[in-house]
């Protein structure tokens, strides 16, 4: 097993593609919290399950597809009230490439 | 005061009777649990939200029905506990979290919508691990739950509120959701009934999604006869969730009270000493209720479920890599909290930094670990393929055994602080409790006398899916010795 099961570089990465940013403290701890389930998984890692069929679902259930057929649904304005920002009946975000004029 | 035990409780059923009979009024049944709320709930920490005013009203539509001689449902008047990820329609719904900033869903979930029909008075929102992850309800942004058998003890989690509501006597029946064990594992350090239902067999429409190939809503009861009420109540089909199952099952209710007679029942020696970590007090006790069985006229065999051994490890690869992927809908644009930013990448970031707690920062940093490129494969892939043998070998017992049996938790309940700090110490909590989410078969957990710290101690009955009715037949009696 390496000597490192993660590195601070790997976690500031992870931490990055999941949107969330760690102070020094938070990158330290987390880097060790993590390294310590992941040594516990090598149990795992290292089993040789070549012949076994992965099972991500505990049902073997297909798409599921109701009846084409118009039924009622909740109004835009039921989901808009409690959005943190709004306009014209959309949901309203920040400038998506660059900085905010 | 250091504990927060009622000297007796009532059945759900006796109180459901004596509503339709018109012996005792909703209202008034409801004002007796408020009172013990009253009197306790400071100290249990039970409740993110005591929905008075919407409860009075529920129970007095339900006296009124009483009064024009209607039919008010199996679960007339009976006050009922909501774990706090399930939407209520325009009643708050945090999940203990920051980032849902008192959200007020647009609908209520499939299961609270059935409560409803049956007659049930929601009485409140309960505490909880931040989106359901942690096994002590510490990891709650609006601060721990506290047993309420000893205040200065976790109640378990992540449904800890609910558990804590039904030990304390603020409600006969709660409602939680189990993703590794977080029913029965509270149940069992609260000295309450707790089931995961089969998967697919209550509606998940309206949970707040963790792990979506594991989450089962579920019931806690002060009886196993109470609970299985409650599960034919919540179950059944829903076409608002696509893993529901169409098959109805028999009724839970149908084989109580017919004792164990030449049941078989094994005893799974992997959960029983074959993995470290797990008490031997509990084991000792674990021991007794084989023997209590086995008094009842029940064949008892160890057996072995050799995949046992590897479930944590699977588990904490693919509960995370799915909340991972979950969770990224909480990025600031359609509910809950923003923290601005310069561009919609800053926004996210913020609001997510700011938002979410350190277990579930950890989880979601793990599971997008478990599920990168180039360790896809070594992680999260092979966790499924032990998720297939544990599935085999669960199939292979059931060829000969009616039920199988093991300890809940490996513990009674630990000192709030004690394990909050170390991650894999915590996640041990549910090494019992996680086959059953992994393969999506029900257990229930019963409480089955004390340890010698007087905490309790649970007992766990796993069944075949779909044959809850064996499950709670077997509990029952389990529940007759212990008491």
């Amino acid at each position: 097993m390496m000597s490192e099961p993660i590195t601070p570089e790997e976690v500031t990465h992870v931490a990055y593609l999941a949107r969330l940013r760690l102070t020094e403290d938070e990158l330290s701890r987390f880097t060790e919290q993590l390294g310590a389930v992941l040594t516990h998984a090598a149990d795992v890692e290292a089993l040789e399950l070549d012949d076994v069929e992965p099972m991500s679902h505990p049902l073997p259930v297909e798409n599921t597809m109701r009846e084409d057929a118009p039924q009622p649904m909740l109004k835009p304005s039921d989901f808009l009230n409690e959005a943190p920002a709004v306009e014209d009946g959309r949901f309203l975000v920040p400038k998506i490439l660059g900085e905010q004029p | 005061m250091t504990s927060a035990i009622p000297d007796h409780y009532q059945s759900a059923s006796s109180i459901a009777a004596n509503v339709a009979s018109g012996e005792i009024s909703a209202a008034e049944t409801l004002e007796q649990y408020l009172n013990q709320i009253e009197d306790n709930e400071k100290d249990v920490h039970a409740f993110n939200l005591v929905t008075i005013d919407e409860a009075r009203a529920l129970a007095n539509e339900i006296d009124k029905l009483v009064s024009k001689g209607g039919n008010p449902g199996p679960l007339a008047g009976v006050p009922v506990a909501i774990k706090d990820n399930l939407c209520t329609r325009g009643i708050p719904t945090t999940a203990s979290s920051k980032i849902l900033q008192q959200w007020k869903p647009p609908y209520d979930a499939t299961v609270v919508r059935k409560l409803k029909e049956a007659g049930a008075t929601i009485i409140g929102k309960t505490n909880l691990d931040e989106f359901a992850m942690g096994s002590s309800t510490e990891n709650s942004a609006f601060g721990p739950t506290r047993n309420p058998h000893d205040f200065s003890c976790v109640p378990g989690g992540s449904s800890g509120g609910s558990a804590a509501a039904v030990a304390a006597g603020f409600a006969p029946i709660a409602i939680g959701s189990d993703t590794g064990g977080s029913i029965r594992q509270p149940a069992s350090l609260c000295g309450v009934v707790g089931v995961k239902p089969t998967y697919g067999g209550v509606s998940r429409y309206g949970l707040l999604a963790f792990a979506s190939s594991l989450d089962q809503v579920g019931p806690f009861a002060n009886s196993v006869k109470d609970a299985a009420i409650v599960h034919e109540v919540i179950g059944g089909f829903d076409p608002l969730d696509s893993t529901s199952i169409k098959e109805a099952p028999s009724p839970f209710t149908d084989l109580l009270g017919q004792g164990i007679n030449n049941l078989k029942v094994g005893v799974i020696k992997e959960l029983m000493g074959g993995i470290d970590g797990i008490s031997d007090e509990v084991i000792a006790r674990a021991n007794e209720a084989v023997t209590a069985l086995s008094n009842a006229g029940a064949q008892v065999e160890e057996v072995s479920l050799p995949a046992a051994l590897y479930c944590l490890s699977a588990y904490y690869l693919i509960a995370p890599a799915e909340a991972s992927s979950n969770l990224s809908r909480y990025d600031g644009v359609r509910y809950g909290l923003r923290v601005d930013g310069n561009n919609l990448n800053e926004m996210n970031i913020n609001t997510r930094t700011e938002g979410f707690g350190d277990e579930v920062k950890r989880r979601i940093m793990l599971g997008t670990y478990a599920l990168s490129a180039g360790y896809y494969d070594a992680y999260y892939g092979k966790a499924l393929k032990v998720r297939r043998l544990l599935a085999e070998n669960f199939a292979d017992l059931y060829k000969d055994y009616d039920v199988l049996l093991s300890p809940t938790s490996p513990c009674t309940a630990f000192k709030i602080g004690e394990k909050v700090s170390d991650p894999m110490t915590m996640y041990v909590n549910d090494v019992c409790t996680i086959p059953s989410n992994l393969v999506g078969h029900p257990a229930i957990s019963v409480p089955f006398g004390i340890g010698s710290d007087g905490m309790p101690i649970g007992i766990q009955i796993l069944a075949p899916p779909m044959n809850e009715s064996v499950m709670y037949q077997v509990a029952e009696t389990l529940e007759q010795a212990g008491t």
